[in-house]
């Protein structure tokens, strides 16, 4: 973890002041079919609090203007905002240069811009990607995409029945066609932390680079890029108290520096003329065009938002509602957990009797209760679970746990309509 | 608990423990597939057409108890029908169920299909009430492509 700022009520080791954290998000005000909001669906998308939402509206009524052209006053403004929030994200990462921290759109686009600028440099006829059997769509597709144009392979990593991945397995495929490694930090099926410490220095054993799929993990732990020695790290905004249409790749300097740029155009280039254009340095060469200024601004506003509660507490506050929410679905007759993994983060994902999981979102979302139901854009994870679908309550900084007891009371009813379970 | 019940009535609760037609059908001579993405519901249906009329009907599939319901009701509803009445009835369920195109479709003179009328409340479940009705199109249609709702 880089600097921590640090609210003025909110003191290093103390616990979280949920009561307060919760009157800075305003939407958690707002009734749903007459009942209060009780939001369980932030491994989606995080709220936002107030000051994400008046630094975005206030760049909008003071600062706005386009970055790094301008020599006007509006856009010197614009640019500091802008390059000020690449430092928030440098400093939260603990990364060590700003320039190895690259504005996407998501950690979506991340993925995809390693895999085609990395993958597609470095990868060849019968050359080997490995990923894990709990990815996310977004980290298995750009690598499919990739692997088939250049007639690669991609290797799955099992996971075991309690939702950990298979370590033995993983050091068997790590081999000398191995040319990247990408894994998520924590799983948004699942709820599994991985133990990407471990597995990034086990591949880097062989000159093996690792991508870390951070979507799920950078919201509710310190990460620290230097430490872990990941070669890239992806993570979203919308899922970290910031905007949409936002986030985050770290790099290491020297492997973005040897990549070639993902897409052309405006403020990537030094110079371009007709017979050859020269790249801007990092991180511009890979923000090409006019970028989401006001969400990396709002970012910015994030990042220092939950720095500022201090992640640690923040964690810790997750963690004490997390168990709390396994202890109390745990007592639920019927209901069966989807994935028990050595360490959990953030989410808990279970079915419920053989009542259909969509069904159980419809009607736990007439008392006010959002839940997300389905896939969760893991289709392979639900295939080894051996479910269609699951529930998934997943936890924020602003969650309590007699939101829990809501969600425990939110199953009775849907025993009592679908006459037992 | 009486606006769930609009949604949830009896008829599809039981439908959804027990449906009707379910399983392969001997003899089935067109047969489509649907997914959900959203959701990850998927259904088949498999009829057995002769001379233009649906002579055998049946469904196999996952989801939610909307979806599975839906299917088993238009089974029930669809046998010894032509094709055309059952293009014709696909076009009134949907009608009754969509959201917002006022039509005044409340599922009058449409039997049991008229169970599903409350899914128009519920914008986010039609595609659950629709789909085994869009892959029966597909089979009807002869289109072994599997259709998607989205």
């Amino acid at each position: 973890m880089g600097q921590v700022k640090t609210a003025e009520w909110n003191r290093p080791g103390e616990a979280l002041d949920v009561a307060r954290v919760r009157e800075d998000f305003p939407i958690l005000g707002e009734s749903v079919h007459g009942k209060p909001l009780v939001y369980l669906d932030n491994a989606a998308t995080a709220q936002k609090p107030r000051s994400v939402i008046e630094r975005v509206a206030g760049y909008y009524e003071t600062e706005n203007s386009n970055i790094h052209r301008g020599v006007h006053r509006l856009s010197e403004l614009a640019t500091r905002a802008y390059e000020d929030a690449r430092g928030a994200v440098r400093r939260f990462l603990n990364a060590a240069q700003d320039r190895e921290i690259v504005f996407v759109r998501g950690a979506t686009e991340a993925i995809n811009l390693v895999a085609r600028c990395y993958g597609g440099a470095n990868l060849e006829a019968g050359d080997e990607v490995v990923i894990s059997a709990m990815e996310h769509h977004s980290n298995i597709v750009p690598w499919q995409l990739i692997c088939q144009e250049k007639g690669a392979v991609l290797r799955v990593i099992p996971v075991d029945d309690r939702g950990d991945v298979v370590m033995e397995a993983y050091h068997r495929l790590l081999g000398p066609r191995t040319r990247i490694v990408a894994l998520p930090h924590v799983s948004n099926a699942l709820g599994t932390v991985n133990p990407i410490k471990e597995m990034i220095a086990d591949a880097h054993q062989g000159g093996i680079p690792v991508l870390v799929d951070g979507a799920q993990g950078a919201p509710h732990a310190a990460v620290d890029v230097q430490d872990l020695d990941c070669d890239f790290y992806a993570f979203s905004s919308h899922k970290l108290y910031g905007p949409t249409g936002v986030g985050v790749l770290y790099g290491k300097a020297g492997l973005l520096e040897a990549m070639p740029p993902y897409q052309g155009g405006g403020d990537m280039i030094l110079t371009v003329s007709f017979e050859a254009t020269e790249y801007n340095d990092l991180p511009y060469k890979f923000e090409a065009g006019t970028p989401n200024i006001a969400g990396v601004i709002g970012l910015g506003a994030a990042v220092e938002y939950l720095t500022g509660l201090g992640i640690e507490a923040v964690a810790a506050h997750e963690d004490r509602v997390l168990a709390y929410a396994v202890e109390r679905l745990t007592r639920v007759p019927g209901l069966r957990l989807i994935g028990t993994p050595a360490r959990r983060a953030s989410l808990v994902s279970f079915i419920f009797g053989d009542v259909h999981a969509h069904d159980i979102g419809t009607i736990l979302d007439q008392e006010g209760i959002a839940v997300r139901t389905g896939h969760h854009c893991a289709m392979p994870v639900m295939d080894r679970f051996g479910v269609p679908a699951t529930v998934r309550a997943s936890f924020a900084c602003y969650n309590t746990e007699a939101e829990v007891d809501v969600l425990a009371e939110g199953l009775e009813r849907v025993r009592r309509l679908f006459d037992g379970v | 608990m009486s606006d769930l019940r609009d949604l949830y009535q009896e008829l599809i609760l039981d439908h959804n423990r027990k449906p009707r037609n379910f399983g392969p059908l001997a003899g089935a001579n067109r047969s489509a597939r649907g997914v959900n993405p959203l959701c990850g519901d998927k259904v088949t249906v498999h009829l057995h057409v002769e001379d233009d009329r649906v002579t055998g009907v049946s469904f196999e599939g996952t989801g939610c108890a909307i979806s599975i319901a839906s299917a088993s009701v238009m089974t029930e509803s669809l046998k010894a029908r032509s094709c055309d009445d059952a293009r014709e009835m696909f076009e009134r369920f949907h009608q009754m169920v969509a959201a917002d195109d006022g039509n005044g479709n409340d599922g009058a003179g449409m039997g049991k299909l008229a169970a599903f009328a409350g899914v128009r409340d519920y914008p986010a479940r039609v595609k659950c009430a629709t789909l085994a009705w869009h892959t029966l199109r597909a089979a009807l249609d002869g289109d072994d492509k599997a259709v998607s709702t989205e």
